[in-house]
């Protein structure tokens, strides 16, 4: 159809600047341009288009999620089963059950996630909220992460293993050098940092240098860092705590570790630690780069288009390392608040739990914007409380998270699902009036 | 690598360019070097022995037992000449080292790194063969999935989920009917399910699929965990399936040291060895997959022609999955005999990477399987008869071998032209 309006455009070729006012031929005008231009690769087009839907389809996928959540527990509950074999003769039973099973789970989520009026006093009871952020910070910093690379059109999948680099060369220098306190923590956290970034570089330099993709790359690095890992915690004198014979690091040194929230007020047995401000300033310090930074303009430039921002004198390859090495930076940040925040007692080869894929749903359901991941890593950190909760109060496996995460992804990755089970618009329907107005113009004088 | 210079007057002269390689020659030189080492730097004494034959074997065979600091020495000279060979062929020959030598060279390093790891001890070479062929079948079927999809333009990371969930599908089905043929079924459908999602999400809502394929794995690690943990546990009869029974080939059984690894298996490993021709045969040769390359190729000239490009690309997604299922099917019905969580534990990736390192080729990724599972397999071997290299390097092979390949340094790993783009109709 856009064809058609070329020389039409042609007829009028005194007065150029039309094609700027009328939306239907400045689609003309692109098409032609991009026959000039190579288009940006599909890779680019899709995430850009995740990051354009708007919030309420994320508002829906979570209730669908928790929805689909729902099911599962209801149907793996062996009293809403007992009720249903009887079902047509009292279906109300099996409906008192299912309402049961759901609420009794869901409110057990809530008390694990935010507020629980059961633990006595204002102090206690609010620690569940504690928990919740406890578990959002490395998802939070992890998920920075992602979202630098999906901003820049790469995939950081290799969140496990520079989490993994990370956290040895955090814990390494949490128990082997002896400082002061503020020295000690900033030492080890940048430790954390520049593990994570080498490792994550390597994914940078192979895939500027020789074009491998980052995808299998960062995959692949996921396992050797994890072999890696397991091999020095199996190795005295490397990770392996001294005397002893289980794959377990020492503890890191009191001067290392992450003050909390309870050092701070006096008050409670809060876990919530340091790393949680260090995540709020990432966050920051990621809004600024993206948004206001010459930097951050060439990461989104190469994002948008690759070849577009090449012709414009951007070295892509170098945007490319360099992006890699700042995402490696905050997934390290990640690890570090996982060994000098959460488990100071030492660590085994599992201290990523499961932060590197669970940054990749943080990222799409922030939409890979700074503040967005935030919000969504406290709601996924809500999940992760609350899900403990409910595994140890109802019985119900933790796993269930999982499903409710990767629902939640699906849904928000292709929001024409979204729209079709809702009924939604679409989005573009708007310029659909200008539509016709636009066949007026006779046929016959395109041919 | 031609280059045509047009002489003004003279005919045009194709000059032919030649262009040596020299990562292959410094590569085997680099191992060659190893096995020097191996041989003076850290001699190993004593006698390594070689068994040969099981019990069970009708045809005995003695087993061979070599002096091992005699061996390791000759056999690391003869690496050294190898690696010199390899240098002279591309200095004098063609500019690049013909394939026999490396594979020559592979077998023989590998000959002299077992010498020298058992000195003094005995590797049953039955066992580790059996061994090998367990922890590459799963590897195989995902490969082929992994080549069947990627060849036609759909990117499988899900591979993982896929051989998860046909693992579970099987494993309930198969307890329920008691039927290792209908779990078998069950996991193919169960498996194509996965890719189901796949496809829907990455060809009709055009969904990354790269993000699809890491998210279904979350959510088939999520689901099948929950089941587990909620339904299995708590009835165990949902989670003993009949296993497959073992069917020696009369005859092919008999051949020694082969024949029991390769022809006393399940039906699951016979479908293998027809499916890995199958899916061969039918990519070059029959008109499935010329369409099927072409759509991964270059869709739009496949659009041009009349083939239906998303239709084709949805239901060879579809079809990979039911291939991708028997691998899976393979762990609750053969292998395992039960379902666990997580039990295919990057079995997966591992079938990713083979199908990159065997450069989306079916026979070359049921190659680079078998070798996957014999680095994991070694590892094994080793630890029982107390090798000095840790076990966790040999883990890490298979993956660092995949970062080399995809970064061009052992050969060059070309993906399908249009892997991973979607195609849309314009």
């Amino acid at each position: 159809m856009s064809d058609e309006q070329i020389p039409a455009q042609g007829q009028k070729p005194e007065q150029p600047v039309e094609v700027e006012q009328v939306p239907v031929e400045q689609r003309a005008g692109d098409a032609v341009a991009a026959e000039k231009a190579p288009p940006p690769p599909a890779s680019n087009r899709v995430l850009r288009e995740i990051l354009s839907s708007n919030w309420l389809i994320s508002l829906l996928a979570v209730v669908v999620a928790l929805l689909v959540g729902a099911v599962l527990i209801a149907v793996t509950d062996p009293a809403v089963q007992k009720a249903a074999g009887y079902f047509f003769a009292r279906p109300g039973d099996t409906l008192r059950a299912i309402w049961e099973s759901v609420s009794g789970a869901y409110i057990s989520l809530f008390q694990g996630a935010i507020f629980n009026p059961k633990r006595g006093d204002f102090v206690n009871a609010i620690k569940p909220l504690t928990e919740t952020l406890t578990f959002a910070t490395p998802l939070i910093t992890a998920g920075l992460a992602v979202a630098l690379t999906f901003r820049v059109g790469m995939f950081n999948i290799g969140g496990r293993g520079q989490i993994l680099i990370a956290a040895a060369c955090a814990g390494w220098v949490s128990w082997s050098v002896s400082l002061p306190a503020p020295l000690h923590i900033l030492l080890a956290t940048v430790a954390a940092i520049a593990g994570g970034a080498l490792w994550a570089g390597i994914a940078g330099v192979l895939k500027a240098r020789t074009g491998a993709h980052e995808v299998i790359v960062t995959i692949m690095l996921n396992y050797v860092a994890f072999y890696l890992i397991s091999y020095l915690l199996k190795t005295p004198g490397a990770l392996q705590a001294p005397g002893s014979n289980t794959p377990k690091s020492p503890p890191a040194l009191p001067s290392a570790v992450y003050p909390t929230l309870s050092d701070l007020l006096g008050v409670g047995s809060y876990r919530l630690h340091l790393g949680f401000l260090l995540a709020i300033l990432a966050t920051v310090w990621l809004w600024y780069l993206l948004n206001r930074s010459s930097l951050g303009f060439r990461f989104r430039a190469v994002g948008e288009n690759p070849h577009a921002a090449r012709v414009a004198g951007i070295s892509v390859t170098r945007v490319y390392i360099v992006a890699m090495l700042l995402s490696g930076g905050l997934m390290g940040l990640a690890g570090a608040s996982q060994v000098l925040g959460t488990t100071t007692t030492g660590f085994a080869a599992g201290v990523d739990a499961g932060i590197g894929f669970d940054a990749i749903t943080v990222a799409l359901l922030g939409r890979s914007r700074p503040w967005g991941v935030f919000f969504s890593g406290i709601l996924f950190g809500a999940l992760k409380a609350g899900g403990y909760t409910m595994q140890a109060s109802q019985g119900i496996p933790i796993d269930i998270v999982l499903v409710v995460q990767s629902v939640i992804v699906l849904l928000i990755a292709a929001p024409p699902l979204v729209r079709s089970i809702f009924r939604l618009p679409k989005p573009d329907e708007t310029p659909r009036a200008r539509r016709p107005r636009a066949t007026a113009t006779p046929k016959v004088v395109t041919k | 690598m031609t280059a045509t210079t047009p002489a003004a007057a003279a005919p045009i002269v194709h000059e032919k360019a030649r262009v040596r390689s020299w990562k292959s020659p410094i590569a085997l030189g680099v191992f060659a070097l190893a096995g020097l080492l191996l041989a003076f730097a850290f001699p190993n004494t004593g006698e390594t022995t070689f068994t040969l034959s099981t019990t069970a074997d009708a045809i005995q065979l003695a087993p061979f037992v070599v002096p091992t600091q005699l061996t390791v020495a000759i056999l690391a000279i003869l690496l050294v000449l190898l690696a010199l060979g390899a240098a002279a062929f591309v200095q004098l020959g063609s500019g690049r080292a013909p394939l026999w030598i490396a594979v020559v060279f592979a077998a023989l390093f590998l000959f002299t790194f077992l010498t020298w790891a058992a000195a003094g001890k005995n590797i049953p070479v039955p066992g580790m063969l059996v061994g090998t062929l367990a922890l590459s079948v799963p590897l195989i079927f995902g490969a082929l999935g992994g080549v069947i999809s990627e060849r036609g333009g759909v990117v499988n990371i899900a591979i993982e989920g896929q051989l998860l969930f046909g693992a579970f599908s099987a494993a309930i089905v198969g307890s329920i009917t008691g039927q290792p043929v209908v779990a078998l079924l069950a996991a193919m459908v169960g498996a194509m399910l996965v890719s189901f999602v796949l496809a829907a999400f990455s060809i009709k809502y055009i969904v990354d699929q790269v993000i699809v394929g890491v998210v279904l794995n979350v959510l088939v690690t999520g689901l099948t965990s929950f089941f587990y943990s909620k339904v299995l546990t708590t009835d165990p009869s949902l989670n003993s399936p009949v296993k497959f029974p073992i069917v020696p080939i009369p005859g092919l059984s008999e051949i020694p040291i082969l024949g029991p690894v390769l022809f006393r298996q399940t039906v699951i490993v016979y479908i293998m060895y027809i499916a890995v021709f199958l899916v061969w045969f039918g990519l070059f040769k029959t008109r499935w997959g010329l369409r099927l390359r072409a759509v991964g190729e270059h869709p739009t000239a496949a659009d041009t022609v009349g083939i239906n490009v998303n239709r084709t690309r949805f239901w060879n997604v579809a079809l990979a999955g039911a291939v991708v299922g028997i691998g899976g099917a393979y762990y609750t019905l053969d292998v395992v005999g039960q379902f666990g969580k997580e039990m295919t534990n990057g079995a997966g990736f591992i079938a990713l990477a083979a199908v990159i390192f065997g450069r989306w080729d079916p026979i070359r990724a049921t190659l680079a399987g078998l070798l996957f599972g014999f680095a994991t397999n070694l590892q094994s071997v080793l630890g029982i008869i107390g090798s000095p290299v840790p076990s966790d390097f040999m883990l890490m092979l298979p993956y660092v071998v995949t970062i080399f390949a995809v970064a061009g340094l052992v050969g060059v790993s070309r993906a399908p032209a249009a892997d991973g783009k979607p195609y849309i109709k314009s």
